[in-house]
């Protein structure tokens, strides 16, 4: 019975539950392509949502992401404009490390310079979103100016599933055995648990302070060239709120906001996304999307 | 001699202390920027202009002022912009009903009392971290707001409503909202440093539990700051309102963040216990005229909040890397290596 009582278990059921009443109302919902629409969609948020998950893990917050994303988009994107001889997979790599950068910015500030989470990303939080707007000096990158290579990247079919999904499944699998399986992975969760019996046991704090904002750094990045290239365009304004959407996905999938507590973080982006997806086919109510957001957030943290 | 010496290491010390002091330094800053706005821009130093630049930020002090009662004790409140946009909504809603200004006031400030008071309730009561909770009813009020205006506007509001925003006292050319804003800080600054609820909230801030166990009433107190908060929302989002004239739902889209970093800027601690209102004034002035300074040049809007940003977390920085020195050149080589130093600063 300990199935059951697990958040996974619930979000599960909850995501069924929707489904079945969206097809009630609108047959067209239960196919095949939709579902395969809607994971597409959420593949970044999959992706982000973990990275987030990794900072949330050791008691922090980092509301950076979604102006990382918005920086790596944005200069991949310019690049891509000005030299589209370079190879797609370069700019795959250039767009981790761009990434890695501002992360490791967000994570020096925090473990070497001690400054508290929140505060640090708050203020990296409008730097690179300035950045993004001095980058492109306000202008937009669009469809048109983006090379066929670079824009249908993230759409390439591989027995049927499109890339940026497969990317993301990756990511997961790869963070899973990184947090589960390795000694690094349990000594996230250890600080996060018990940050005085962590320092005790001799685990080196500031390197996996450090090591949190690099990672999540690095992810952004990468979301942010796939951000540009599955929405052909890229805007000093893209993926503005999506820090939130992502806290929020890791608080759904049971994250503790004190750190220490998380592995449903998957079903809590999926059940995220799957809302946001099924009230937009009521049409006229898309709307309310926001006030059931909130309404179920109270909902799940209360369970 | 030895007595002399004495004496010169305790005027060290008393003079780097009062350089660590958040508020000599923010004062410093602020000095700093407003020679370099003035050397830039000639219409920097014009009574008029500088009267007129309040009104870009006495909407957010308000909020400033309980936000700090919040932090001291702990918490966080995110949804502030939100509960602008929600009382936005219904002055708006009450307005197209015929509701004159009086009755405009206090649908704005019921609105906003209600609204913080949900959020308390929910906090206190059930137990949930203030961040959890201010996330979820952020998007819970801004959707309200989009739910009742869609993509529509309420742009009819009596006349006298456009006092409250864009007046000025009579024959003065100081606005009624930096009156206004002048009132409430010094009661918020007499409440927090004068009376035995402003020390209640410092212990709380310090530590919950013993303050708990001390008698005093968390739950109840904690509760109202958010009130409070909701409240002095409602005051902005009636000021708001009247300068801009219309509602939007998006109206006053990511104040939450400039509001924190102006308290934090300020000097008040995000962990709680620590701060005052001085400097937040301080800070509320420094970052306006800033703004205002860049804007007479010229700079976007955008490069400002990257400035903003470098100055939140330099201001941070700074008292601890002038600490660290400190304490490098007064213990030298004694300083202890490898002890327990308390490093579980969370959100």
């Amino acid at each position: 019975m300990n199935f059951v009582k697990r958040r996974e278990f619930t979000l599960f059921i909850l995501i069924i539950i929707q489904i079945l009443l969206i097809t009630f109302r609108a047959p067209r919902f239960f196919s095949l392509s939709n579902f395969k629409d809607i994971l597409d969609d959420t593949a970044i948020l999959f992706m982000v949502a973990i990275a987030q998950m990794l900072v949330i893990l050791t008691a922090g917050i980092d509301l950076s992401v979604a102006s990382g994303i918005a920086f790596s988009g944005m200069s991949v994107a310019l690049l891509n404009q000005y030299h589209p001889e370079v190879p797609v997979f370069i700019i795959l790599l250039l767009s981790i490390a761009i990434g890695f950068m501002l992360g490791s910015f967000n994570g020096l500030l925090v473990a070497y310079g001690n400054i508290p989470p929140i505060i640090t990303t708050l203020g990296t939080m409008s730097i690179y979103r300035g950045l993004v707007f001095v980058l492109s000096k306000g202008t937009w990158v669009s469809a048109h100016e983006m090379t066929d290579s670079f824009r249908y990247f993230p759409r390439i079919n591989i027995f049927g599933i499109s890339l940026i999904l497969i990317i993301s499944l990756m990511v997961i699998i790869i963070f899973y055995i990184f947090l589960y399986y390795t000694r690094t992975g349990r000594e996230i969760y250890g600080v996060g648990g018990n940050i005085t019996a962590a320092q005790y046991v001799g685990i080196n704090l500031k390197k996996i302070k450090y090591l949190v904002f690099a990672l999540c750094g690095m992810i952004c990045g990468l979301s942010g060239f796939l951000w540009v290239a599955r929405y052909a365009s890229a805007q000093s304004d893209s993926a503005i709120g999506f820090e939130l959407q992502t806290v929020a996905a890791c608080v759904i999938g049971g994250a503790s906001i004190a750190g220490g507590k998380c592995s449903g973080c998957n079903s809590g982006s999926s059940f995220f996304r799957y809302y946001k997806k099924c009230s937009s086919s009521y049409q006229g109510f898309s709307i309310l999307a926001d006030v059931y957001s909130g309404f179920y957030y109270y909902c799940s943290h209360h369970y | 001699m030895i007595d002399k010496n004495k004496r010169l290491k305790k005027l060290n010390i008393n003079i780097s202390e009062l350089l660590i002091r958040w508020e000599t330094m923010l004062l410093i800053i602020f000095i700093l920027i407003t020679i370099i706005n003035s050397r830039l821009s000639p219409y920097f130093f014009n009574y008029v202009n500088i009267m007129n630049t309040t009104f870009n930020f006495t909407e957010k002090a308000i909020i400033a002022l309980p936000m700090i009662f919040v932090i001291v004790c702990g918490d966080i409140d995110i949804s502030v912009a939100s509960i602008i946009a929600l009382c936005s909504v219904f002055m708006g809603l009450a307005s197209a009903f015929g509701v004159q200004t009086w009755g405009l006031i206090v649908i704005g400030c019921l609105a906003g009392i209600i609204a913080g008071f949900l959020n308390g309730i929910i906090i206190t009561r059930l137990n949930v971290p203030a961040i959890a909770v201010t996330i979820g009813s952020m998007s819970l009020f801004r959707g309200i707001a989009y739910v009742i205006l869609g993509d529509k506007a309420f742009t009819r509001y009596p006349s006298s409503f456009a006092f409250l925003g864009q007046g000025y006292l009579a024959n003065t050319r100081i606005p009624f909202q930096l009156l206004l804003f002048t009132i409430l800080a010094i009661i918020f600054a007499l409440i927090l440093h004068n009376t035995t609820l402003g020390r209640k909230l410092y212990a709380i801030g310090n530590n919950p539990t013993a303050a708990r166990f001390s008698g005093i009433p968390v739950r109840n107190i904690r509760l109202l700051n958010f009130t409070l908060t909701g409240f002095c929302a409602g005051i902005a989002s009636i000021l708001l309102t009247s300068r801009i004239g219309s509602t939007r739902p998006n109206i006053a889209d990511g104040w939450e963040l400039e509001i924190i970093t102006t308290v934090v800027l300020g000097g008040v601690a995000i962990t709680g216990g620590k701060g005052n209102i001085l400097g937040v004034i301080i800070s509320i002035f420094l970052l306006g005229f800033l703004r205002f300074g860049m804007g007479l040049v010229n700079v976007p809007g955008k490069v400002m909040n990257i400035v903003s940003g470098f100055l939140l977390i330099i201001a941070i920085l700074l008292p601890e890397f002038i600490r660290n020195i400190r304490e490098r050149i007064l213990l030298g080589k004694e300083r202890i290596r490898g002890g327990y130093k308390d490093e579980t600063s969370s959100i």
